[in-house]
């Protein structure tokens, strides 16, 4: 049977898909965290400068008609308060510059906000810089007070980048996640398949009935395809069973027939080469039946050995059986039968295979062995092996064919005047390795046949 | 290098180019050493001569350039003219702060600083290295008899039970001429507002005004002032007249100012700065065993009484000219009560 060739498979695919989305949320979650992360740290910044440049604004009071500045201690110290930072401010008063870093950038418009904020370069550093402004009515008017806090980004700096750990962890750990929960989902979603594919492999040669435990929906499509198939199958081998039985009916009973009309001539006929004539005629019948029989019989094993059975058998009885069958065939020929057993030992397979086996290897002793021979059966066992060995005292197998002698027709050089075909070994190594077990030939030390069939035990 | 450094220092020393005034200078170490540590510092040169020795006995390829000036003339040397010294050593807490906040100064980060309480460093720029209290000095002569007053309170009622002990007989700092004053008295009227009602009473008595801590601790020695208030006691302690007065540090709270070092930007030697600066720093912390920092009144008061001034942009906001100029009318306001 062969391997249907496979592409690709469900479940890696349906992984790779799992993993393929799960990174890409993953990367992200990373990109997402880190942004909403980055605008809150900054906001919280601005925050804290926004409320030191309002601190300032708030201590501001006009005086005697004028803006009067008093800087809070508490507005510069708060912007060192979570990391150190270099910090800047300056006051200014109708774009005037009042004290503070004259040179500290400024925004380009407020927006129609009080407060606005912006980043830049300062004395060498990245700051930010936040301004929040107020009018005030005083002598000369309404003046707009503007205060400006900057601070350095060291802290913020450090925060983003413990953000940045934080969030590749968060989208690494996602991403684990997720791969675990594809792996199970993976596993999950192929098990109705596992689960049909060793249903139906478990099953017996001849179990051809549908399946009918539930599948998802989407199977089954597949598995009402296998059903008729196997519905198909067993039809068509119903019929094959037929036809074989057909068959050797049909080929048996005419031949059977012409052969007891030549019988039946044989005794009519009076001269002596007529007689020979019909002699040699009846034996072709023999030939051509016996032939026939036995390739009926290697189509019955090639057959059955391509759906074998397993069921449990007594290896015993089966030889018993065989050789009590054949003790009639014995008796006529004149040749001793001795039967040994030794096992009981069990082996699973096709009982009606492994008696033609050794109906064919028996027959053949009887055959081959001549009047007034004897033939040894013994069957015996040890752990792992049944063992069953047929010898006889004829002439054994010719030396260096023994190999040889099992091919389909092959027969042996020592085999002329004898009916045969050349199928009964071929027959009995087909049976014997499709039950998993080995044939040797060999010569005993008389120089008889030894034939030994080993099987695995159950 | 040498040469360069020679012909600089001779620029800056030579007496008609010079831009600051320097009021003292003294070079340790051998005359041809290889490398030359040019520090500028407001603290007394014997005050520091110990410790260069000590760094001179380990380092002999290493002279130490040595220059005096007020921390006002620090400020112009390092701040307007960036001259190349490579240390830093000042009293002016607030100063330095401002000078490393706008790019003054170098970083310096080594196993030392990282071991550092945090009141100690700001920002790898500036690293303090003795804590000086301010506290009163009274002279036992004049106010035998009272009890002696241990907070701010006790002072004032003390002053307003006995003002013919103390008519005129107060001395403080000026805060207009005194840059520790100055940071002492913000300090002080920052942790409470008793500094005013006592800066009032002062006033009342008619307080003499002090640009020195040296010249006001003289006065308590010999008898002319009773009290001297916001007093740097590292300084008295030293006086050779200690048996004359008594320190005391105030139980309420007491304003612990940090000398403070730092490596100029412009300073040539940053590596040798950065191991001179550590050397100061293993001596002072974590025992306080500096010469430096020999101050049995810190003792006096728990830690919880120790107000240590913050190293950090908090102190640019005294030095905010609008700032300055409100708190120093306050203060006039209250002392010269004409």
């Amino acid at each position: 049977m062969s391997t249907p060739s496979s592409r690709g498979s469900i479940r890696q695919r349906l992984l790779l898909l799992l993993l393929l989305s799960a990174s890409v949320i993953g990367v992200l979650l990373f990109v997402v965290f880190q942004s909403v992360a980055r605008q809150m740290t900054q906001e919280s910044q601005d925050n804290i400068l926004a409320a030191s440049a309002i601190s300032i604004l708030d201590n501001a009071r006009v005086r005697r008609g004028e803006v009067f500045v008093d800087l809070p201690y508490s507005a510069l110290s708060m912007l060192d308060s979570v990391s150190d930072e270099r910090a800047f401010y300056a006051v200014r008063l109708n774009n005037e510059f009042l004290s503070g870093y004259e040179d500290l950038p400024r925004p380009a418009n407020f927006a129609g906000n009080n407060t606005a904020f912006m980043s830049a370069q300062y004395l060498g550093q990245d700051i930010r810089l936040a301004s929040a402004r107020r009018s005030f009515s005083t002598d000369e008017g309404s003046a707009f007070l503007e205060i400006s806090v900057a601070q350095t980004l060291t802290g913020m700096k450090q925060s983003q980048a413990r953000i940045s750990r934080i969030s590749v962890w968060v989208g690494i750990g996602f991403f684990a996640l997720s791969a675990l929960l594809a792996l199970l989902v993976a596993r999950t979603t192929i098990r109705p398949l596992d689960r049909l594919t060793l249903s139906v492999s478990r099953r017996g040669p001849s179990d051809l009935r549908p399946v009918t435990a539930p599948v998802p929906s989407e199977m089954v499509p597949l598995v009402s395809s296998l059903n008729r198939l196997m519905a198909r199958l067993q039809n068509s081998l119903a019929q094959s069973e037929d036809f074989i039985a057909e068959a050797a009916h049909r080929v048996r009973t005419p031949l059977a027939i012409v052969r007891t009309q030549a019988e039946t001539t044989l005794r009519r006929v009076e001269k002596a080469e007529n007689r020979a004539a019909i002699r040699e005629m009846i034996r072709a019948i023999d030939e051509s039946s016996r032939a026939a029989g036995q390739l009926l019989d290697h189509a019955m094993v090639s057959f059955r050995t391509d759906s074998l059975s397993d069921d449990l058998m007594s290896l015993a009885a089966t030889v018993t059986e065989t050789v009590e069958r054949l003790r009639p065939l014995c008796e006529l020929n004149d040749v001793e039968v001795r039967l040994s057993i030794s096992s009981q030992a069990c082996i699973r397979g096709d009982a009606i295979l492994v008696q033609s086996a050794l109906h064919n290897v028996l027959d053949n002793a009887i055959k081959y062995a001549g009047r007034e021979s004897t033939i040894e059966v013994t069957l015996s066992g040890n752990q792992t092996t049944a063992n069953v060995t047929i010898s006889d005292t004829g002439p054994g197998f010719p030396a260096g064919q023994t190999g040889a002698m099992i091919e389909r027709f092959a027969r042996g050089t020592n085999a002329q005047g004898i009916v045969g075909s050349g199928l009964g070994l071929t027959i009995v190594d087909e049976v014997v390795r499709a039950h998993g077990g080995s044939v040797e030939l060999t010569n005993t030390e008389s120089g008889g046949g030894c034939v030994h069939l080993s099987f695995p035990l159950a | 290098m040498r040469a360069l450094i020679l012909s600089l220092s001779l620029i800056i020393l030579g007496a008609p180019c010079q831009g600051f005034e320097v009021e003292d200078h003294k070079r340790f170490g051998a005359a041809d050493a290889v490398r030359v540590l040019r520090v500028i510092s407001t603290a007394d040169i014997s005050f520091f001569e110990p410790i260069i020795h000590s760094y001179l006995a380990g380092n002999p390829d290493v002279a130490v350039d040595y220059t005096v000036a007020s921390s006002s003339e620090l400020m112009r040397a390092l701040y307007d003219e960036k001259l190349p010294f490579d240390l830093a050593i000042s009293s002016a807490m607030d100063l330095q702060i401002k000078l490393a906040n706008d790019g003054n100064a170098r970083r310096h980060r080594s196993n030392r600083t990282q071991n550092l309480p945090d009141w100690a460093v700001w920002n790898d720029l500036v690293f303090a290295f003795t804590q000086e209290p301010a506290g009163f000095v009274i002279s036992n002569a004049a106010i035998a008899g009272l009890p002696v007053p241990q907070t701010r309170q006790e002072l004032i009622r003390t002053i307003r039970q006995s003002p013919e002990i103390f008519q005129g007989k107060i001395g403080t700092y000026d805060v207009r001429l005194s840059g520790a004053g100055y940071l002492f008295a913000t300090q002080d009227a920052r942790a409470s507002d008793t500094y005013w009602r006592l800066t009032e009473v002062m006033g009342a008595m008619d307080t003499q005004l002090y640009c020195c801590t040296s010249q006001m601790i003289e006065d308590v020695a010999s008898g002319e002032l009773a009290i001297a208030y916001n007093v740097l006691t590292s300084y008295a302690e030293q006086s050779p007249h200690r048996d004359k007065f008594t320190i005391i540090l105030p139980s309420d709270f007491s304003i612990v100012m940090l000398r403070t070092m730092l490596i100029p930007a412009a300073s040539q030697n940053p590596e040798l700065a950065g191991d001179f600066l550590d050397f100061v720093l293993e001596q002072t912390f974590p025992k306080g065993t500096s010469p430096l920092l020999q101050s049995s009144a810190l003792g006096q008061v728990d830690e919880h009484a120790l107000h240590r001034i913050q190293l950090g942009p908090g102190l640019l906001v005294f030095l905010d000219q609008l700032k300055k100029r409100n708190f120093i009318a306050e203060w006039e306001n209250a002392i010269l009560q004409d």
